[in-house]
Protein backbone atom coordinates (compact mmCIF):
# COMPACT_ATOMS: atom_id res chain seq x y z
CA UNK A 1 0.00 0.00 0.00
CA UNK A 2 3.01 2.09 1.27
CA UNK A 3 4.33 2.35 -2.60
CA UNK A 4 1.45 3.41 -4.24
CA UNK A 5 0.83 7.17 -5.54
CA UNK A 6 -1.76 8.62 -3.02
CA UNK A 7 -5.15 10.17 -4.33
CA UNK A 8 -5.59 13.21 -5.43
CA UNK A 9 -9.00 13.59 -5.66
CA UNK A 10 -11.80 10.94 -4.47
CA UNK A 11 -13.88 11.49 -7.04
CA UNK A 12 -11.93 10.66 -9.76
CA UNK A 13 -9.35 8.12 -8.28
CA UNK A 14 -10.96 7.09 -4.95
CA UNK A 15 -9.12 3.78 -3.04
CA UNK A 16 -10.55 2.56 -0.41
CA UNK A 17 -7.01 1.49 1.25
CA UNK A 18 -6.05 4.94 1.15
CA UNK A 19 -4.70 6.09 4.76
CA UNK A 20 -7.23 8.91 5.22
CA UNK A 21 -10.07 7.00 3.70
CA UNK A 22 -8.95 4.12 6.72
CA UNK A 23 -9.13 6.47 9.40
CA UNK A 24 -12.23 8.38 8.82
CA UNK A 25 -14.07 8.37 5.37
CA UNK A 26 -16.98 10.10 6.39
CA UNK A 27 -16.27 13.43 4.92
CA UNK A 28 -14.75 11.94 1.97
CA UNK A 29 -18.02 10.38 1.29
CA UNK A 30 -20.30 13.25 1.87
CA UNK A 31 -18.24 15.06 -0.69
CA UNK A 32 -18.33 12.57 -3.12
CA UNK A 33 -22.30 12.33 -2.39
CA UNK A 34 -22.25 16.11 -3.10
CA UNK A 35 -19.89 16.20 -6.00
CA UNK A 36 -20.40 12.61 -7.98
CA UNK A 37 -22.54 11.08 -6.37
CA UNK A 38 -21.12 7.82 -8.51
CA UNK A 39 -17.05 8.72 -7.53
CA UNK A 40 -14.70 6.28 -10.71
CA UNK A 41 -11.02 4.76 -10.44
CA UNK A 42 -8.66 3.56 -12.53
CA UNK A 43 -7.17 1.63 -9.55
CA UNK A 44 -7.83 -1.99 -9.22
CA UNK A 45 -8.49 -2.52 -13.28
CA UNK A 46 -11.28 0.35 -12.50
CA UNK A 47 -14.54 0.72 -10.63
CA UNK A 48 -16.88 2.85 -9.49
CA UNK A 49 -18.38 4.13 -5.77
CA UNK A 50 -22.19 5.33 -5.40
CA UNK A 51 -22.46 7.25 -2.45
CA UNK A 52 -26.43 7.86 -2.39
CA UNK A 53 -28.86 5.61 -0.48
CA UNK A 54 -30.95 5.90 -4.28
CA UNK A 55 -27.83 4.49 -6.36
CA UNK A 56 -26.65 2.28 -4.10
CA UNK A 57 -30.51 0.78 -3.38
CA UNK A 58 -30.73 0.57 -7.38
CA UNK A 59 -27.24 -1.31 -7.89
CA UNK A 60 -28.16 -3.59 -5.12
CA UNK A 61 -31.30 -4.85 -6.34
CA UNK A 62 -30.12 -4.84 -9.82
CA UNK A 63 -28.67 -8.50 -10.39
CA UNK A 64 -29.57 -8.30 -14.42
CA UNK A 65 -26.32 -5.36 -15.14
CA UNK A 66 -24.11 -6.32 -12.13
CA UNK A 67 -22.94 -9.88 -10.79
CA UNK A 68 -21.40 -11.00 -7.55
CA UNK A 69 -19.26 -13.28 -8.81
CA UNK A 70 -16.62 -11.40 -6.64
CA UNK A 71 -17.81 -9.19 -4.06
CA UNK A 72 -13.97 -8.35 -2.16
CA UNK A 73 -12.36 -6.03 -4.76
CA UNK A 74 -8.49 -6.97 -5.56
CA UNK A 75 -6.14 -6.39 -8.20
CA UNK A 76 -7.11 -9.40 -10.49
CA UNK A 77 -10.35 -9.87 -11.87
CA UNK A 78 -12.22 -12.90 -10.34
CA UNK A 79 -9.73 -15.07 -10.18
CA UNK A 80 -9.68 -17.85 -13.50
CA UNK A 81 -9.12 -20.71 -11.22
CA UNK A 82 -12.57 -19.92 -9.20
CA UNK A 83 -15.27 -22.23 -9.60
CA UNK A 84 -16.82 -21.10 -12.34
CA UNK A 85 -20.30 -19.61 -11.77
CA UNK A 86 -22.90 -20.22 -10.76
CA UNK A 87 -21.61 -21.62 -7.54
CA UNK A 88 -18.93 -18.91 -7.47
CA UNK A 89 -15.96 -18.97 -4.66
CA UNK A 90 -18.20 -18.66 -1.45
CA UNK A 91 -22.15 -19.38 -2.62
CA UNK A 92 -24.50 -17.88 -1.73
CA UNK A 93 -23.17 -14.24 -1.44
CA UNK A 94 -20.64 -14.78 -4.82
CA UNK A 95 -23.81 -16.88 -6.61
CA UNK A 96 -26.09 -14.89 -8.90
CA UNK A 97 -29.84 -15.75 -10.16
CA UNK A 98 -31.22 -18.37 -10.33
CA UNK A 99 -28.69 -20.56 -8.26
CA UNK A 100 -28.19 -17.65 -5.80
CA UNK A 101 -31.55 -18.51 -4.34
CA UNK A 102 -30.82 -22.48 -3.78
CA UNK A 103 -27.43 -21.60 -2.06
CA UNK A 104 -29.33 -19.58 0.16
CA UNK A 105 -31.96 -21.71 1.76
CA UNK A 106 -29.94 -23.99 2.56
CA UNK A 107 -27.66 -21.70 4.80
CA UNK A 108 -31.25 -19.61 5.84
CA UNK A 109 -32.51 -22.00 9.25
CA UNK A 110 -29.76 -22.03 10.39
CA UNK A 111 -29.15 -17.93 10.92
CA UNK A 112 -33.17 -17.91 11.19
CA UNK A 113 -34.19 -16.50 14.76
CA UNK A 114 -35.22 -20.10 16.57
CA UNK A 115 -31.51 -20.98 16.29
CA UNK A 116 -29.73 -17.95 16.47
CA UNK A 117 -31.59 -17.02 19.62
CA UNK A 118 -30.41 -20.26 21.35
CA UNK A 119 -27.31 -19.32 20.90
CA UNK A 120 -27.90 -16.15 23.45
CA UNK A 121 -26.35 -17.76 26.54
CA UNK A 122 -23.51 -19.04 24.94
CA UNK A 123 -22.47 -15.54 23.97
CA UNK A 124 -23.30 -13.98 27.19
CA UNK A 125 -21.22 -16.58 28.98
CA UNK A 126 -18.79 -16.06 26.49
CA UNK A 127 -18.54 -12.31 26.90
CA UNK A 128 -18.43 -12.22 30.66
CA UNK A 129 -15.55 -14.64 30.60
CA UNK A 130 -13.48 -12.63 28.79
CA UNK A 131 -14.41 -9.88 30.78
CA UNK A 132 -13.68 -11.63 34.12
CA UNK A 133 -10.40 -11.98 32.06
CA UNK A 134 -9.70 -8.40 32.18
CA UNK A 135 -10.77 -7.73 36.06
CA UNK A 136 -8.48 -5.65 37.68
CA UNK A 137 -6.98 -3.65 34.38
CA UNK A 138 -6.96 -0.34 34.20
CA UNK A 139 -6.33 -0.20 30.39
CA UNK A 140 -7.75 -2.58 28.13
CA UNK A 141 -7.96 -3.09 24.60
CA UNK A 142 -11.34 -3.61 23.70
CA UNK A 143 -10.72 -4.52 19.47
CA UNK A 144 -7.83 -6.94 20.54
CA UNK A 145 -9.05 -8.00 23.87
CA UNK A 146 -12.73 -8.34 23.92
CA UNK A 147 -14.57 -7.25 20.59
CA UNK A 148 -12.38 -9.38 18.46
CA UNK A 149 -12.56 -12.57 20.77
CA UNK A 150 -16.71 -13.06 19.96
CA UNK A 151 -17.59 -13.46 16.38
CA UNK A 152 -14.82 -16.76 15.72
CA UNK A 153 -15.56 -18.42 18.76
CA UNK A 154 -19.30 -18.13 18.07
CA UNK A 155 -18.61 -19.26 14.60
CA UNK A 156 -16.36 -22.15 15.75
CA UNK A 157 -18.82 -23.84 17.99
CA UNK A 158 -21.61 -23.50 15.22
CA UNK A 159 -19.01 -25.18 12.46
CA UNK A 160 -18.34 -27.47 15.45
CA UNK A 161 -13.92 -26.95 14.59
CA UNK A 162 -11.63 -27.82 18.13
CA UNK A 163 -12.63 -24.15 20.21
CA UNK A 164 -8.61 -24.29 20.11
CA UNK A 165 -8.46 -22.77 16.77
CA UNK A 166 -10.02 -19.84 17.28
CA UNK A 167 -6.61 -17.82 17.20
CA UNK A 168 -6.03 -19.22 13.32
CA UNK A 169 -9.51 -18.35 12.75
CA UNK A 170 -8.58 -14.69 13.07
CA UNK A 171 -5.90 -15.53 11.51
CA UNK A 172 -7.49 -16.48 8.22
CA UNK A 173 -10.13 -13.74 8.12
CA UNK A 174 -6.99 -11.22 8.24
CA UNK A 175 -5.70 -13.42 5.17
CA UNK A 176 -8.61 -13.18 3.36
CA UNK A 177 -9.74 -9.35 3.77
CA UNK A 178 -6.70 -7.41 4.44
CA UNK A 179 -4.30 -8.92 1.90
CA UNK A 180 -6.35 -7.36 -0.97
CA UNK A 181 -4.10 -5.30 -2.08
CA UNK A 182 -1.72 -8.03 -2.60
CA UNK A 183 -0.66 -9.64 -6.03
CA UNK A 184 -3.09 -12.37 -7.58
CA UNK A 185 -0.09 -14.74 -6.81
CA UNK A 186 0.74 -13.83 -3.55
CA UNK A 187 -3.26 -14.19 -2.52
CA UNK A 188 -3.48 -17.81 -3.93
CA UNK A 189 -0.76 -19.02 -1.94
CA UNK A 190 -1.75 -16.93 1.38
CA UNK A 191 -5.15 -18.88 0.77
CA UNK A 192 -3.30 -22.57 0.75
CA UNK A 193 -3.23 -23.24 5.01
CA UNK A 194 -6.54 -22.28 5.10
CA UNK A 195 -7.55 -24.65 2.43
CA UNK A 196 -5.55 -27.36 3.71
CA UNK A 197 -7.47 -26.61 7.28
CA UNK A 198 -10.78 -26.72 6.24
CA UNK A 199 -9.94 -29.61 3.97
CA UNK A 200 -9.09 -31.30 7.21
CA UNK A 201 -12.23 -30.71 8.79
CA UNK A 202 -14.18 -31.25 6.36
CA UNK A 203 -12.64 -34.63 6.08
CA UNK A 204 -12.81 -35.17 10.25
CA UNK A 205 -16.99 -34.68 10.01
CA UNK A 206 -16.85 -36.73 6.95
CA UNK A 207 -15.60 -39.58 9.59
CA UNK A 208 -17.43 -38.19 12.30
CA UNK A 209 -20.53 -36.41 11.69
CA UNK A 210 -22.23 -34.40 14.15
CA UNK A 211 -25.05 -31.76 14.83
CA UNK A 212 -23.40 -28.75 13.44
CA UNK A 213 -23.40 -26.78 10.00
CA UNK A 214 -20.46 -28.65 8.67
CA UNK A 215 -22.06 -31.90 9.02
CA UNK A 216 -25.21 -30.04 7.67
CA UNK A 217 -23.69 -28.79 4.78
CA UNK A 218 -21.61 -32.21 3.68
CA UNK A 219 -25.41 -33.95 4.05
CA UNK A 220 -27.98 -31.92 2.86
CA UNK A 221 -29.05 -32.55 -0.87
CA UNK A 222 -30.54 -30.50 -3.61
CA UNK A 223 -32.82 -32.34 -6.25
CA UNK A 224 -31.68 -35.31 -4.42
CA UNK A 225 -27.51 -34.90 -4.64
CA UNK A 226 -25.05 -33.94 -1.88
CA UNK A 227 -23.50 -30.36 -2.71
CA UNK A 228 -20.82 -30.20 -4.32
CA UNK A 229 -16.77 -30.24 -2.32
CA UNK A 230 -16.56 -26.51 -3.99
CA UNK A 231 -19.99 -25.52 -2.88
CA UNK A 232 -19.44 -26.87 0.64
CA UNK A 233 -15.59 -25.46 1.21
CA UNK A 234 -17.00 -22.53 -0.37
CA UNK A 235 -19.94 -21.41 2.13
CA UNK A 236 -17.68 -22.42 4.75
CA UNK A 237 -14.98 -19.72 3.87
CA UNK A 238 -17.83 -17.34 3.58
CA UNK A 239 -18.98 -18.12 6.90
CA UNK A 240 -15.54 -17.71 8.12
CA UNK A 241 -15.02 -14.38 6.48
CA UNK A 242 -18.80 -13.14 7.01
CA UNK A 243 -19.22 -13.63 10.14
CA UNK A 244 -16.45 -12.63 11.79
CA UNK A 245 -14.57 -9.29 11.63
CA UNK A 246 -17.71 -7.97 10.55
CA UNK A 247 -18.96 -8.31 13.57
CA UNK A 248 -16.23 -7.33 15.55
CA UNK A 249 -15.77 -4.26 13.54
CA UNK A 250 -19.36 -3.33 14.55
CA UNK A 251 -18.61 -4.35 18.84
CA UNK A 252 -15.29 -2.70 18.48
CA UNK A 253 -16.87 0.61 16.68
CA UNK A 254 -20.15 1.16 18.50
CA UNK A 255 -17.58 0.86 21.73
CA UNK A 256 -15.29 3.09 20.09
CA UNK A 257 -18.44 5.54 19.72
CA UNK A 258 -19.62 5.05 23.51
CA UNK A 259 -15.93 6.35 24.71
CA UNK A 260 -16.36 9.06 22.66
CA UNK A 261 -19.52 10.51 23.02
CA UNK A 262 -20.25 10.42 27.33
CA UNK A 263 -23.37 11.73 27.03
CA UNK A 264 -24.66 8.72 24.84
CA UNK A 265 -22.49 5.73 26.93
CA UNK A 266 -24.55 7.53 30.40
CA UNK A 267 -27.49 7.26 28.57
CA UNK A 268 -27.11 3.68 27.50
CA UNK A 269 -26.07 2.43 30.39
CA UNK A 270 -28.65 4.38 32.76
CA UNK A 271 -31.15 3.42 29.97
CA UNK A 272 -30.87 -0.38 29.08
CA UNK A 273 -33.86 0.25 27.33
CA UNK A 274 -32.56 2.24 24.95
CA UNK A 275 -30.66 -0.82 23.95
CA UNK A 276 -32.63 -1.71 20.70
CA UNK A 277 -32.72 1.94 18.57
CA UNK A 278 -29.21 1.61 20.10
CA UNK A 279 -27.91 -1.30 18.38
CA UNK A 280 -29.75 0.12 15.02
CA UNK A 281 -28.25 3.09 15.27
CA UNK A 282 -24.70 2.05 16.02
CA UNK A 283 -25.31 -0.18 12.64
CA UNK A 284 -26.43 2.83 10.86
CA UNK A 285 -23.85 5.21 11.53
CA UNK A 286 -21.01 2.76 11.68
CA UNK A 287 -21.91 0.23 9.52
CA UNK A 288 -18.76 -1.84 9.01
CA UNK A 289 -19.33 -3.12 5.49
CA UNK A 290 -19.38 -2.54 2.08
CA UNK A 291 -19.48 -4.95 -0.59
CA UNK A 292 -18.31 -4.99 -4.11
CA UNK A 293 -20.24 -6.26 -7.63
CA UNK A 294 -18.85 -6.59 -10.91
CA UNK A 295 -20.63 -4.83 -14.24
CA UNK A 296 -22.21 -7.52 -16.37
CA UNK A 297 -21.28 -6.19 -19.71
CA UNK A 298 -20.63 -2.14 -20.86
CA UNK A 299 -23.71 0.06 -20.04
CA UNK A 300 -24.36 3.79 -19.52
CA UNK A 301 -25.90 3.52 -15.99
CA UNK A 302 -26.18 6.42 -13.27
CA UNK A 303 -24.35 8.50 -15.84
CA UNK A 304 -21.22 6.55 -16.13
CA UNK A 305 -19.97 4.55 -18.68
CA UNK A 306 -19.42 1.43 -16.47
CA UNK A 307 -17.45 -1.28 -18.32
CA UNK A 308 -17.48 -4.93 -17.83
CA UNK A 309 -15.92 -5.92 -15.30
CA UNK A 310 -15.67 -2.69 -13.49
CA UNK A 311 -15.93 -2.93 -10.16
CA UNK A 312 -18.70 -1.49 -7.97
CA UNK A 313 -17.72 -0.58 -4.15
CA UNK A 314 -21.37 -1.04 -2.72
CA UNK A 315 -20.85 1.75 0.03
CA UNK A 316 -24.07 0.62 2.11
CA UNK A 317 -22.10 2.72 4.97
CA UNK A 318 -22.10 5.66 3.06
CA UNK A 319 -25.66 5.28 1.65
CA UNK A 320 -26.84 5.17 5.69
CA UNK A 321 -25.45 8.80 5.71
CA UNK A 322 -27.49 10.11 2.78
CA UNK A 323 -29.27 13.30 4.15
CA UNK A 324 -32.11 12.22 1.60
CA UNK A 325 -32.42 9.00 3.18
CA UNK A 326 -32.23 10.28 6.70
CA UNK A 327 -33.02 12.82 8.64
CA UNK A 328 -29.80 14.48 10.90
CA UNK A 329 -27.78 11.60 8.84
CA UNK A 330 -24.86 13.22 10.05
CA UNK A 331 -25.66 12.99 13.74
CA UNK A 332 -25.93 10.00 15.71
CA UNK A 333 -29.48 9.47 17.57
CA UNK A 334 -29.38 7.10 20.05
CA UNK A 335 -33.20 6.91 20.27
CA UNK A 336 -33.68 6.79 16.41
CA UNK A 337 -37.43 5.57 15.97
CA UNK A 338 -37.37 4.91 12.31
CA UNK A 339 -34.02 3.89 11.08
CA UNK A 340 -34.17 2.12 7.54
CA UNK A 341 -30.41 1.48 7.22
CA UNK A 342 -28.55 -0.63 4.88
CA UNK A 343 -26.08 -2.26 6.80
CA UNK A 344 -26.85 -5.32 5.93
CA UNK A 345 -27.10 -4.92 2.64
CA UNK A 346 -30.15 -4.92 0.53
CA UNK A 347 -32.29 -7.05 -1.69
CA UNK A 348 -31.24 -10.64 -2.49
CA UNK A 349 -27.78 -10.51 -0.55
CA UNK A 350 -28.56 -9.61 2.52
CA UNK A 351 -26.95 -10.16 5.44
CA UNK A 352 -27.66 -14.09 6.04
CA UNK A 353 -26.37 -13.96 9.67
CA UNK A 354 -27.96 -10.48 10.43
CA UNK A 355 -29.92 -12.18 13.30
CA UNK A 356 -26.41 -13.84 14.67
CA UNK A 357 -24.97 -10.24 14.24
CA UNK A 358 -27.62 -8.28 16.04
CA UNK A 359 -27.63 -10.68 18.67
CA UNK A 360 -23.67 -10.46 19.06
CA UNK A 361 -23.41 -6.67 19.38
CA UNK A 362 -26.27 -6.52 21.72
CA UNK A 363 -24.89 -8.98 24.38
CA UNK A 364 -21.77 -8.01 23.69
CA UNK A 365 -22.69 -4.28 24.50
CA UNK A 366 -25.14 -5.02 27.14
CA UNK A 367 -22.18 -6.90 29.54
CA UNK A 368 -19.65 -4.52 28.24
CA UNK A 369 -21.54 -1.62 29.64
CA UNK A 370 -23.01 -3.87 32.90
CA UNK A 371 -19.25 -4.07 33.84
CA UNK A 372 -17.71 -0.90 32.63
CA UNK A 373 -20.62 1.57 32.68
CA UNK A 374 -17.89 4.66 31.80
CA UNK A 375 -15.06 4.38 30.09
CA UNK A 376 -12.52 6.51 27.62
CA UNK A 377 -10.00 6.49 25.06
CA UNK A 378 -7.15 5.91 26.32
CA UNK A 379 -5.43 7.58 23.59
CA UNK A 380 -7.19 8.43 20.74
CA UNK A 381 -3.84 7.73 18.73
CA UNK A 382 -3.69 4.57 19.30
CA UNK A 383 -6.72 3.72 17.95
CA UNK A 384 -6.41 1.71 14.24
CA UNK A 385 -8.93 1.17 12.04
CA UNK A 386 -8.96 -1.94 9.91
CA UNK A 387 -8.33 -1.12 6.32
CA UNK A 388 -10.69 -2.24 3.28
CA UNK A 389 -14.46 -3.94 3.05
CA UNK A 390 -15.13 -4.34 6.58
CA UNK A 391 -14.15 -0.94 8.79
CA UNK A 392 -13.64 -1.12 12.45
CA UNK A 393 -11.20 -0.69 15.37
CA UNK A 394 -8.25 -2.97 15.23
CA UNK A 395 -7.31 -1.64 18.42
CA UNK A 396 -9.08 0.39 21.07
CA UNK A 397 -7.52 1.06 24.24
CA UNK A 398 -10.11 2.35 27.10
CA UNK A 399 -9.52 4.03 30.31
CA UNK A 400 -11.61 1.96 32.45
CA UNK A 401 -9.84 3.43 36.30
CA UNK A 402 -12.47 6.83 36.10
CA UNK A 403 -15.26 4.02 37.16
CA UNK A 404 -13.95 3.45 40.37
CA UNK A 405 -13.58 7.35 40.69
CA UNK B 1 -62.49 1.07 10.00
CA UNK B 2 -60.08 -1.70 10.07
CA UNK B 3 -56.29 -1.20 9.82
CA UNK B 4 -54.33 -4.73 8.80
CA UNK B 5 -50.75 -5.21 8.36
CA UNK B 6 -49.65 -6.73 5.24
CA UNK B 7 -45.81 -7.99 4.01
CA UNK B 8 -45.13 -8.25 0.37
CA UNK B 9 -43.27 -11.36 -0.25
CA UNK B 10 -41.62 -10.92 -2.84
CA UNK B 11 -39.52 -7.59 -1.02
CA UNK B 12 -39.17 -9.36 2.08
CA UNK B 13 -35.30 -10.89 2.68
CA UNK B 14 -35.59 -11.45 6.12
CA UNK B 15 -34.09 -8.37 7.99
CA UNK B 16 -36.10 -9.45 11.01
CA UNK B 17 -37.33 -5.81 11.55
CA UNK B 18 -41.01 -6.28 12.23
CA UNK B 19 -40.96 -9.20 14.15
CA UNK B 20 -38.32 -7.65 16.77
CA UNK B 21 -40.48 -4.32 16.68
CA UNK B 22 -44.01 -5.89 16.91
CA UNK B 23 -43.92 -9.15 18.37
CA UNK B 24 -47.62 -9.50 18.37
CA UNK B 25 -48.52 -8.89 15.01
CA UNK B 26 -45.27 -10.48 13.26
CA UNK B 27 -43.79 -13.79 13.41
CA UNK B 28 -41.10 -15.48 11.39
CA UNK B 29 -40.63 -18.55 8.66
CA UNK B 30 -37.71 -20.89 9.26
CA UNK B 31 -35.88 -18.97 6.32
CA UNK B 32 -36.45 -16.24 9.18
CA UNK B 33 -38.81 -14.35 6.43
CA UNK B 34 -41.37 -11.92 8.33
CA UNK B 35 -44.82 -13.54 8.73
CA UNK B 36 -48.48 -11.79 9.82
CA UNK B 37 -49.67 -13.43 12.89
CA UNK B 38 -53.25 -14.23 12.63
CA UNK B 39 -55.73 -11.65 10.12
CA UNK B 40 -53.16 -9.07 10.48
CA UNK B 41 -55.96 -6.59 12.33
CA UNK B 42 -53.96 -3.64 14.39
CA UNK B 43 -55.44 -2.82 17.55
CA UNK B 44 -55.35 0.40 18.95
CA UNK B 45 -52.79 -0.70 21.61
CA UNK B 46 -50.76 -2.00 18.70
CA UNK B 47 -50.39 1.18 16.07
CA UNK B 48 -47.10 2.47 17.40
CA UNK B 49 -45.46 -0.94 16.66
CA UNK B 50 -47.12 -1.46 13.74
CA UNK B 51 -45.75 1.86 12.43
CA UNK B 52 -42.12 0.94 13.62
CA UNK B 53 -41.99 -1.83 11.39
CA UNK B 54 -43.71 -0.37 8.10
CA UNK B 55 -40.77 2.85 9.42
CA UNK B 56 -37.58 0.08 10.03
CA UNK B 57 -38.33 -2.08 6.81
CA UNK B 58 -35.43 -1.63 4.36
CA UNK B 59 -37.15 -3.35 1.74
CA UNK B 60 -40.21 -1.26 2.16
CA UNK B 61 -42.15 -4.26 2.41
CA UNK B 62 -44.48 -4.16 4.99
CA UNK B 63 -47.23 -1.79 4.95
CA UNK B 64 -50.44 -1.07 6.57
CA UNK B 65 -54.25 -1.02 4.49
CA UNK B 66 -56.98 0.17 6.09
CA UNK B 67 -60.66 -1.17 5.11
CA UNK B 68 -64.08 -0.26 5.88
Amino acid sequence: MSDKEPVRDFATDWDHTDPRWVADPYPIWDDLRRRCPVAHTERYGGGWFPTTHEAVSRIANDTEHFTSRTVVIGNGRPLEDAPPAPIGVAPPISSDPPFHQIARRLILPAFAPGPVNALEPMIRDLCRRLLDGLVGHEEIDAGAEFAQFIPPAVIIRMLGFPERDEDLFREFVHVVLEGIDQPVEQRIEQFAPIEEYFAVQIEDHRAHPRDDLTSYLLNVEVGGQKLAPEHVFGTMILILVAGIDTTWSAIGASLWHLATHPEDLARLAGEPDLMATAVEEFLRFYAPVSMARLVKEDVDYLGCAMKRDDWILLGFPAANRDPAAFPDADRFVIDRRENRHLAFGLGIHRCAGSNLARLELRVALEEFLARYPRFELANPADVTWAPGQVRGPRHLPLRLASLEG
Amino acid sequence: MTVRVSIDVDRCQGHGRCFSLAPALFTFDDLGNGVVLDDGIVNEAQCDAAYLAVANCPEHAVSLEESP
